[in-house]
C-alpha cells in the first residue's frame, strides 16, 4: 500500500535526522565551548522550575505505592516491610520512569514549542545568517541542562516519594516510623540509586534530541507548531517507555 | 564592473513543485537589482540559495567569482561574513532586546570587545533613526520599526552585499518610504551590492538599478526600470500595472 511505503519511508527519515542531530551535537559539544550563561538559564527553566512537579507526582506516588504494597504484602503477615519495597520501587524504576514522563512531557513541549516558534519565524535561518550554529546555540544549552537537571530531580523525588510512604506508613498503617526508615535503609543499596538514575541520563538526551528535532522541522505557522509539540509529548513518552525496557536489563547486567 | 553574485541555470524543487527551472542572474558590484515576481514563484528560495539556508538541485552559485555551490557550512559562514540578509518579517529574536539583536552577530563572532560593539551598534541603530528604541523587545515595535532594526542587524557587520527580503510588505507607504530611502543610503553611503526581492512597483522603481522578472522558475526579463516599463512581456506588464493579464497574454 502506498500510505503504509509513506509512513515506512517518512519513519526511516526522521530517524535519520534524530541520528544526524544527536551526531551534529556529539560533534559540536566536543569541538566548540559551552555557554554556561545559557545552561544555567535553562537549568533553572528545565530543572528548578520542574521542582512542583516532582514534589506532586513523588509524594503521592510514594503514599499510593505504601497503600498498595501493604495490601499486598498484609496477605502474607508482611505488611511492616513496606518500607523496603517502597524505596526499592521508587529508586530503581517508579521514579525514574514517572518523573521522566511528567518532566519530559513538560520540558519536552516547551523546548518544541520555543524552537518550533523560531523555525516557523525564520529565527532559525536568522541564527545561520549570523554566523551561529544553532545546534551549539539551541540543543547544547538545553541538552546539558536537562541531562544534569532529570538525575537531581530524580534523587529528590526518591526521597520525597520514601517520605510520602513514611506518612502513609506512620499515619494509616500503624508501622512505626523508626521500623519504616530502618527497613528503608536495610534494603536500598547505592547501586539501586545508580540504576535509577543512570537510566534518566538517556532519557534526557532522549527527551531533549526529540524536542530540538521536532521544533527545528516544524512547518507551517501555529498550526505545525502545535502539531510538532504533541509529537514530542507522544513520541518521548514511547521512547522513554521502551527505552527504560533494554536500560534495565543493561543495569542489571552491569 | 564586475559581477558580484552569478547565478548559472539553478534548479529548485520542493516535492513535485519545480520552483527554480534553471535560473541565470548576475549581479554586478555595487548595483541593486530587484527581483520581482508573483508569491511562490521562488524569490525568497534564489536569496536563500546565495547564503546557504538553502541547498540548490543542480546549477551552480558565484560569490565574488567564488563557486560556492557545494560550500561546506565553515565556507558559508566566510560568505555570511560579507553577504548578509533582511528576513521578511525581520527574524528578530524574541528573547532579545533591539540593542542585543544588533550586537548579535558581533558578539558572535568575537569581532570587537563590548565597548566596540556598543560603538558599532549605536552607529547602525542612528543610521536607522533608532537610538531610543534599543531597550525595547521586539514584540514592542511596529512592522517598520522591525524591520528597520532587522536591516540595522543585517548592516552592523558592514557586508559587502544584503539580500533583502520583502523589505517593504506589510508597511503603509511612508514608512516604506523610509524603508526605500534606507536601502538607497545603504548603496550610497556603504556601497553595497543590494539584491531586494520585492512585489512592491513603488519600491522597485525607487530603488532599482536593474529588474530582474521571475517567472515560472525562469528569469523571463533583465533589464534596468524603464525598459521593465516598456517591455512587452505579458506578466510583466500585468505586474508593473497592477492588473491581471489577459489569458492570450499569458
Amino acid at each position: 500500500m502506498d500510505w503504509r511505503r509513506m509512513r515506512i519511508v517518512g519513519g526511516v527519515e526522521y530517524l535519520g535526522g534524530l541520528t544526524l542531530l544527536a551526531r551534529e551535537t556529539a560533534r559540536s559539544a566536543a569541538t566548540s565551548a559551552w555557554d554556561w550563561g545559557d545552561i544555567l538559564y535553562q537549568l533553572d527553566l528545565l530543572g528548578v522550575q520542574s521542582f512542583t512537579i516532582v514534589l506532586i507526582t513523588a509524594v503521592f506516588m510514594g503514599m499510593v505505592l505504601a497503600l498498595q504494597t501493604a495490601y499486598a504484602l498484609s496477605a502474607f503477615g508482611a505488611k511492616l516491610y513496606v518500607g523496603g519495597v517502597v524505596a526499592l520501587s521508587m529508586t530503581r524504576e517508579l521514579a525514574p520512569v514517572l518523573i521522566s514522563l511528567m518532566v519530559g512531557g513538560r520540558v519536552g513541549a516547551g523546548i518544541t514549542a520555543e524552537i518550533g516558534s523560531m523555525k516557523v519565524t525564520e529565527q532559525i535561518d536568522a541564527l545561520r545568517a549570523l554566523g551561529a550554529n544553532p545546534v551549539k546555540k539551541l540543543v547544547i544549552p538545553r541538552l546539558v541542562a536537562f541531562v544534569l537537571a532529570l538525575p537531581v530531580l530524580v534523587l529528590l523525588a526518591n526521597a520525597l516519594g520514601i517520605l510520602g510512604g513514611y506518612f502513609i506508613s506512620s499515619f494509616s498503617l500503624q508501622i512505626s516510623g523508626r521500623f519504616y526508615i530502618t527497613q528503608v535503609f536495610k534494603l536500598l543499596k547505592f547501586s539501586d540509586l545508580i540504576s535509577g538514575m543512570g537510566k534518566t541520563v538517556f532519557f534526557a538526551a532522549f527527551i531533549t534530541l526529540i524536542g530540538c528535532y521536532n521544533g527545528m522541522n516544524a512547518k507551517g505557522g501555529a498550526d505545525g507548531v502545535g502539531r510538532a509539540t504533541t509529537d514530542t509529548v507522544v513520541l518521548s513518552s514511547i521512547v522513554v517507555l521502551i527505552s527504560d525496557f533494554f536500560l534495565t536489563k543493561l543495569f542489571l547486567a552491569i | 564592473m564586475e559581477a558580484f553574485l552569478e547565478y548559472r541555470h539553478i534548479h529548485k524543487r520542493f516535492g513535485d513543485n519545480h520552483v527554480l527551472d534553471g535560473v541565470s542572474l548576475t549581479v554586478m558590484r555595487g548595483e541593486t537589482m530587484v527581483i520581482l515576481g508573483g508569491s511562490g514563484t521562488g524569490k525568497s528560495v534564489l536569496l536563500k540559495l546565495t547564503i546557504g539556508l538553502l541547498e540548490s538541485d543542480k546549477g551552480h552559485i558565484l560569490v565574488e567569482g567564488n563557486d560556492v555551490t557545494s560550500a561546506r557550512e565553515a565556507e558559508w559562514m566566510e560568505v555570511r561574513k560579507h553577504v548578509s540578509y533582511m528576513f521578511q518579517w525581520g527574524a528578530l529574536f524574541d528573547s532579545m532586546s533591539v540593542y542585543d539583536n544588533v550586537a548579535f552577530p558581533l558578539r558572535e563572532r568575537k569581532l570587537c570587545d563590548e565597548a566596540g560593539v556598543e560603538g558599532r551598534v549605536m552607529e547602525k541603530l542612528s543610521l536607522v533613526g533608532l537610538e531610543a528604541a534599543k531597550d525595547l523587545s521586539p514584540s514592542d515595535l511596529s512592522g517598520g520599526m522591525r524591520k528597520r532594526v532587522a536591516l540595522a542587524r543585517s548592516i552592523v557587520m558592514e557586508p559587502r552585499c544584503i539580500l533583502y527580503d520583502e523589505p517593504t510588505s506589510g508597511l503603509d507607504p511612508i514608512t516604506s518610504d523610509s524603508i526605500n530611502r534606507l536601502i538607497k543610503r545603504m548603496q550610497s553611503v556603504l556601497g553595497v551590492t543590494s539584491v531586494v526581492v520585492t512585489h512592491d512597483i513603488q519600491s522597485m522603481f525607487r530603488v532599482a538599478d536593474r529588474v530582474a522578472f521571475l517567472h515560472k522558475g525562469k528569469m523571463a526579463f533583465v533589464g534596468t526600470p524603464e525598459e521593465a516599463r516598456s517591455a512587452d512581456h505579458p506578466m510583466l506588464r500585468g505586474f508593473i500595472e497592477g492588473r491581471e493579464p489577459n489569458e492570450s497574454e499569458s
